[in-house]
């Protein structure tokens, strides 16, 4: 457990330089641009490095993108622009948010058809298990009696 | 009825199992080009052998055409040179290069070296029309037909296999058509 520790520690210390490197200088007006900025590259994708988006990644293409993001800021164009002249260049891989349209509804629609369909899955379970308790026949007269007696320990009969 | 239910469990284990099959020989790192089908993008960029010419996409009308993306700080463009020269000197392809964010004399002692199976070279040391062609790792190597408009994209080393079994086809495809 301690050695854990020290590893994780270990972890820890060292991946501070190797994130600060990646980060240039870039200047904004307003602390609004550059956390839009900061918000674009979070959303864009190394086509590289393919599990990293651009803002992580110091591959040279990245770079490259993150120039094109800030360049494209600065003269005035949208969010939507900026994703879209990425994408037509690298391809919808680019984007760690697919686009809702007909080809990705079954992806962005997962989750809640898998939510709703467990829930009736349970909720079939539910049903049928409270159906077969009551479907049960009431012990007959006799058995109950016998029941009876079973629990008090009076019970001396063995057949069963 | 409550029999075909036991096979439920089966039945998806096989689907899932034949959807991830089907993506096990696929390479991740290979991404379809974006602008396949589209023209090559607009550029106006200095021949490397000739800093006075300016080159643009009139380079690739007329003949179907290679566009192979190299540098010299590429490893595995030294890799599919000899392949390269192979295809330019005995099997007649056109390739236009793109000298992708090098510099001159580094491009020069590259070609010295292992000789040069370009008919025109595109110098783009900013990387500019690498980028407007969503290149992410060269080597990278395009098919562009009569019209310059981007049939194919191959990232990685051209050999003979990927000549045989990927290139060639879209090259034959596109002469058909033009």
């Amino acid at each position: 457990m301690r050695f854990f520790a020290v590893v994780l520690a270990c972890v820890f210390w060292f991946s501070g330089p190797a994130q600060a490197e990646v980060k240039e200088v870039y200047d904004f007006d307003t602390r609004a641009e550059e956390q839009r900025y900061q918000q674009l590259i979070a959303e864009l994708r190394c086509p590289k490095c393919q599990n990293q988006n651009i803002a992580d990644s110091n591959a040279p293409i990245s770079k490259d993108m993150r120039d094109q993001v800030y360049r494209m800021m600065k003269n005035d164009a949208s969010n939507d622009e900026i994703v879209n002249a990425l994408v037509l260049r690298f391809g919808e891989f680019v984007q760690y948010k697919p686009p809702v349209d007909r080809r990705t509804i079954l992806l962005w629609a997962f989750p809640a058809i898998a939510v709703i369909g467990g829930f009736l899955v349970v909720a079939g379970v539910v049903w049928r298990s409270r159906k077969r308790s009551q479907d049960e026949p009431e012990l007959s007269e006799h058995d109950k009696t016998r029941a009876e007696r079973m629990l008090s320990g009076q019970d001396d009969q063995t057949d069963r | 009825m409550k029999r075909l239910f036991m096979f439920l469990p089966l039945v998806v284990a096989v689907a899932i199992g034949i959807f991830l099959f089907t993506g096990l020989g696929k390479d991740p790192t290979e991404l379809e080009s974006a602008l396949i089908g589209k023209s090559v993008p607009e550029f106006s960029l200095q021949a490397l052998v000739d800093p006075d010419q300016t080159l643009g996409t009139s380079v690739f009308k007329g003949q179907v055409s290679l566009l192979n993306v190299w540098a010299e700080w590429c490893p595995s463009c030294w890799d599919e040179h000899e392949y390269l020269m192979h295809l330019a000197n005995d099997k007649g392809v056109r390739i236009v290069g793109l000298n992708y964010k090098d510099t001159r004399e580094k491009a020069f002692s590259f070609l010295n070296r292992l000789g040069n199976p370009y008919e025109t070279i595109i110098f783009d040391p900013q990387g500019s029309l690498g980028f407007d062609l969503g290149v992410y790792g060269a080597p990278e190597t395009y098919v562009i037909d009569a019209e310059g408009v981007v049939r194919f994209r191959h990232v990685g080393v051209v050999n003979q296999r990927v000549w045989e079994e990927e290139l060639l086809p879209i090259i034959n495809q596109a002469k058909g058509n033009s």
